[in-house]
């Protein structure tokens, strides 16, 4: 307790010293001597595999440009990132960049960095606030899009063939923005055809030990299965292991879809376990790092910045998986 | 007849038949067991295969509760043992050598053993209320969990690890032997011998019974450790079901289920009076629910109001002022601790 009240009063004193030096040449402290851009950036935490891979990619992809990174670990808590974001407002640096634990409560807090004039980077996830001139652009996964290409892989797999195709769907986390989106861009593009029917659709949770169980549950109750649409990686690899117990081939028997491409998934897709991916990067460090290059540029960016990302059928998984990160 | 619905086990015997027979309506097989791949395989098998850490645990919670006590902790410490495990088989240059699985198993279990030790050390030795005790390895035990596997998901491929959670033995799941193993080496330790009483004296008053000649912190602190015995057991049987540790998500929210599950079986929270028994009947009754509500297909959004509902409907059925109002069969008991007073401690070996 005593250390961080002490390292608190030590950066106060600091902040007060720079800022004293910074009054005298009237630059308004937003272009330090050296010229470096200044990015303070609160993260999340570390909460997966994906978190930490994100975290390390704009770790790196900013020691690559060459901007000067102020980094923050929130631990999942909203609180702790308010706190980061003005601790970056006292420190004027010039751009704050988060993504956001929770949807709602930023607007005061960035209204500060407004006031400040420090341009805002939202990364991987949205805020509910109205105003969007409290940040220049958002930067993050279209999780409607990526169901959507889940959607157009089975409509392609299934082109010509009139007969039913039974779909079984292993949600992500009630309510979680991935777990809605996910679902409803799957189902505007299968609905076009009424051969293909969602005869069960469950919460596995994202994790595996749920998609196991949900899947065991899901072949006993229907007999004739398809296909199995899984939200995420690891759920379906949980799927896998239910389904091998059935007796029943995973990939062959039951074609599988899921999202994430994580290196666990990869792999099974390179096994043939799973017939199609669609990645949801977590590396968007160099996108961001050429936003924040821009923005302090003064040059305009677009409000909505998409992930470049893509998607894996069998062969490119075994030609990415070898220099996969995460 | 009389006799058959005034036993302690008729309401939850019968919310447990009503709920498998519901199932029928909409899986007619639902019964059906068949051998497949060379093990047996059904909806039933399902329900024990996968209630089998939830009944370990809550065996754990029961005896911990019958002190009077209660652990928060379980979630975590399944967490922290499936994560060692996996980190131990991890390293090993032939994931499956059996002897490497079972040093990593010892250790994994020998740390869960420490685990219920301090826990035990905080509420036996320094006194501090369990709840608060518990907490705290709550909260920080994911952290642990966590910094084993570094944030990440550990993937092993090791069959004989496999057999814990996942495998078959003569056909049977190997977990559920597992939990009948210590379902019966737990009754045989509280029923045979005077263990049993002398933890229902404890937690029925636990300095009654240090006067009366009980080594009452003793017997608390056994009540933690083996408490962390079972929940240590349970994360390898997770962990080892799917072949990974999540220390993010194994074993999330059991202890809520594990405490649902005792109080469901009869036993009281405020300690002094269990029933093994009935804490297995409980933990089958929360998996045929979580399993009835995958096969006959509720909304995912609906998931926790439907669950809450069967609860509640559940408590109520085993409430004897309840039954006596709706049914008017007996007076109204007093309305101060009506469980408590009406019962007898009579003890019944389960």
């Amino acid at each position: 307790m005593l250390k961080k009240i002490s390292a608190v009063v030590l950066g106060g004193l600091m902040v007060t010293a720079l800022a004293a030096c910074g009054g005298e040449n009237g630059a308004g402290g937003s272009q330090p001597d050296d010229g470096k851009i200044t990015l303070g950036f609160a993260q999340v935490g570390a909460e997966s595999g994906w978190r930490t891979a994100n975290t390390k990619s704009i770790q790196d992809s900013a020691k690559a440009a060459g901007i000067d990174l102020q980094f923050s670990d929130a631990q999942q808590k909203q609180e702790n990132q308010i706190k980061a974001i003005r601790s970056y407002i006292t420190q004027k640096v010039d751009v704050i960049a988060f993504s956001p634990v929770v949807e709602s409560g930023w607007d005061t807090v960035l209204k500060e960095a407004k006031d400040a004039k420090i341009p805002v980077i939202l990364t991987d996830r949205a805020i509910d606030s109205p105003d969007t001139t409290l940040y220049k652009t958002f930067i993050g996964s279209d999780f409607v899009l990526e169901g959507k290409k889940a959607g157009e892989w089975l409509v392609g797999e299934y082109q010509g063939k009139p007969e039913p195709v039974n779909i079984v769907e292993l949600q992500g986390t009630t309510g979680s923005a991935p777990a809605n989106d996910r679902k409803s861009g799957f189902a505007d593009v299968i609905k076009a055809d009424p051969k293909f029917k969602i005869v069960a659709s469950q919460t596995g949770e994202f994790t595996r030990a749920k998609g196991k169980e949900v899947m065991d549950a899901f072949l006993k109750a229907n007999k004739d299965i398809d296909v199995l649409y899984a939200h995420n990686d690891d759920m379906g690899l949980g799927a896998i292991e239910a389904i091998e117990g059935a007796g029943l081939k995973p990939g062959v028997d039951i074609k599988i879809i899921t999202v994430d491409a994580v290196k666990d998934g990869m792999q099974a897709l390179a096994d043939g376990k799973i017939n199609y991916i669609v990645e949801c990067s977590p590396l968007l460090g160099p996108q961001l790092m050429e936003l924040v290059e821009k923005v302090v540029a003064g040059e305009s960016v677009p409000e909505r910045v998409l992930t470049e990302e893509t998607a894996f059928n069998q062969e490119q998984a075994k030609a990415a998986l070898p220099n996969r990160q995460y | 007849m009389a006799g058959v619905i005034r036993h302690r086990f008729f309401w939850p015997v019968a919310t447990l038949l009503i709920l498998l027979v519901s199932n029928l309506f909409f899986s007619p097989d639902f019964f059906a067991v068949e051998v497949r791949q060379g093990h047996l395989y059904g909806s039933l098998i399902d329900i024990v295969r996968f209630g089998a850490p939830l009944i370990l645990v809550s065996l754990g919670m029961t005896l911990v509760i019958a002190t009077g006590g209660i652990d928060l902790s379980v979630g975590s410490v399944v967490a922290i043992c499936g994560a060692l495990a996996c980190l131990r088989i991890s390293g090993l240059g032939d994931q499956n050598s059996v002897l490497g699985v079972l040093l990593a198993v010892g250790l994994a279990l020998g740390l869960a053993l420490l685990l219920g030790a301090w826990n035990g050390l905080l509420v036996a030795q320094a006194g501090i209320q369990p709840i608060i005790a518990t907490l705290i390895l709550m909260v920080a035990g994911r952290g642990l969990a966590q910094l084993i596997t570094d944030g990440q998901i550990i993937t092993i491929n090791s069959s004989p690890y496999k057999l814990i959670g996942g495998g078959y033995w003569l056909t049977v799941p190997f977990s559920i032997l597992v939990a009948l193993v210590v379902f019966g080496f737990a009754l045989l330790l509280t029923r045979r011998t005077a263990l049993g009483l002398l933890i229902e004296s404890v937690g029925g008053n636990a300095e009654a019974s240090r006067l009366a000649g009980i080594h009452s912190r003793r017997i608390i602190f056994t009540g933690y450790v083996f408490c962390g015995l079972c929940a240590g057991i349970a994360g390898l049987m997770i962990s080892s079901n799917v072949s990974s540790a999540d220390g993010n998500n194994a074993g999330l929210w059991i202890e809520l289920d594990a405490i649902l599950a005792v109080v469901i079986g009869g036993t009281s929270l405020a300690g002094g009076r269990f029933s093994l028994g009935g804490t297995v009947l409980g933990a089958l009754i929360i998996q045929t629910l979580t399993t009835t509500i995958y096969s006959i297909g509720i909304p995912p959004e609906t998931t926790l109001l439907f669950k809450a509902l069967v609860v509640t409907l559940v408590c109520l059925l085993q409430s004897r002022a309840f039954r006596a109002k709706v049914f008017h069969r007996r007076p109204m008991p007093p309305p101060a601790q009506p469980d408590r007073q009406q019962e007898p401690k009579v003890e019944v070996p389960a």
